[in-house]
């Protein structure tokens, strides 16, 4: 029997949580494995699992894939959430590019010291009204359809309705000026996996707070 | 006849250096259209052609792609420089996510003041002598073949002899612990088209001066 998939991070939402939000989304099952302190991550490199030193790594059919992006576009092209053919894909990683810039934006903002912070949020708020969801609201307007790709489900929807949420628990209301975006997160909302996945008691993970972003700090060994 | 890709950037390296080495390493001819003011810029956003208002922007098969990732991916797939399976597609791009990281802090350090970007570019050669050469070393070491994946040229190849040109231009001694390293060096360099690419005439752009920091800065207004 496959071993199932299992994720190597802390107990977080990171870079890690858009690689549980797909794999939710594909209905795939997957452990977690969660690091806790300095030396559970001093582990994983001098066994020499973590390829560049570094985490997210996902176990993963007979792997142990590191690089967000490589991982995500694994699970993507394996769960046929990647589009039909290499056109398709081409949209797909654009839009995908552009969700995780801004949500770079968004994982990083809880390490910003104090005095630093309101100028971070405010630009997070001008980039998302200003530029990102003008793009998708544009998008969906253009071919009227349910999805941003090929008139089908893709791992671009997935992220940008991860991406939405993400804004929203920062900045309520920003989506009510961008009517077919708040269309799509209610319908990919309600795809079964994605419902369940919203649930409480789910493996989706809640915000940064105070005390996990500490425990982030002392495992990453950061100031 | 299709139209031959055009590329949109400014007349450097910056995002869209390692898109002009995939092309020319896989033979493919392309256009460049430079920007000298903030008002082509301006124009090209006012038109629509830039899904984030942002460039790299490639014209290609009837579409303006933008975004880096997208772009590069596009082409290594197009011109067969990703692997033959999903588990080679991920170990491409596993290696060039490494080495884009790499050289996407090399471009941001040209950027910042003089103290700062000194100690950027010194954390890059660090970073290339202790997390990310050893690595690629040990891949040739252990399978023993010419290219990183497969025992076939592919896109992490090309972004690996871009990354390690790159960072020699900031220490020219940062291969001496890597023997392997240095044979690839020498091996794909030698591969027709990139050797064409790298000889002086070509479109491959020089590293960026004070002259390049200044256009960006004027044209990106930051």
């Amino acid at each position: 029997m496959p071993g199932k998939v299992k994720l190597h991070y802390f107990d977080g939402r990171g870079r890690m949580e858009s690689i549980r939000w797909l794999l939710a989304a594909a209905g795939v099952e997957f452990e977690e494995k969660y690091i806790t302190s300095p030396e559970d991550l001093d582990k994983l490199r001098d066994d020499g699992r973590l390829m560049f030193q570094q985490v997210p790594m996902v176990e993963i059919d007979g792997m142990e894939l590191v690089q967000t992006r490589a991982i995500l576009n694994y699970i993507a092209s394996k769960h046929n959430l990647y589009g039909k053919d290499l056109k398709e894909r081409a949209l797909i990683d654009m839009y995908i590019e552009g969700v995780a810039d801004l949500n770079e934006m968004i994982i990083v903002f809880p390490g910003h010291p104090p005095e630093e912070k309101a100028a971070k949020l405010a630009l997070i708020k001008e980039k998302t009204t200003n530029r990102y969801f003008p793009a998708f609201e544009k998008v969906l307007k253009s071919h009227g359809q349910d999805y941003l790709v090929g008139n089908r489900l893709s791992r671009a929807d997935i992220h940008l309705v991860e991406l939405i949420y993400n804004v929203e628990e920062l900045h309520p209301g920003l989506t009510n000026n961008f009517p077919l975006l708040k269309a799509l997160q209610t319908r990919i909302s309600n795809l079964p996996t994605v419902k369940k996945f919203l649930q409480p008691g789910s493996q989706r993970k809640p915000p940064l707070d105070a005390k996990c972003l500490e425990l982030a700090k002392r495992i990453f060994r950061l100031p | 006849m299709a139209a031959k890709p055009k590329l949109y950037y400014f007349d450097g390296r910056g995002r869209m250096e390692s898109i002009r080495w995939l092309l020319a390493a896989a033979g493919v001819e392309f256009e460049e259209e430079f920007f000298e003011t903030r008002e082509q810029y301006e124009k090209l956003q006012k038109d629509g052609c830039l899904l984030f208002g942002q460039v790299p922007l490639v014209e290609i098969d009837g579409m303006a792609l933008t975004q880096t990732r997208a772009i590069l991916s596009y082409l290594a797939a197009k011109y067969n420089l990703y692997g033959k399976d999903l588990k080679e597609r991920v170990r491409i791009d596993m290696y060039t996510d490494g080495t884009l990281d790499l050289m996407t802090m090399i471009m941001g350090g040209v950027f910042k003041p003089p103290v700062e970007k000194e100690e950027t570019l010194a954390s890059v050669v660090k970073s290339a002598k202790t997390r990310y050469f050893p690595v690629f070393e040990k891949i040739l070491k252990d399978h023993g073949e010419d290219f990183l994946v497969g025992n076939k040229f592919s896109w992490a190849d090309i972004q690996l002899l871009e990354t390690i040109l790159m960072v020699e231009e900031l220490d020219a001694s940062v291969l001496s612990d890597f023997p392997l390293l240095k044979a690839f060096k020498t091996r794909i360099s030698n591969i027709p088209t990139i050797k064409k690419f790298l000889q002086p005439g070509s479109q491959r752009k020089p590293p960026p001066d004070s002259h390049y920091v200044a256009l960006v800065r004027k044209i990106l207004q930051f």
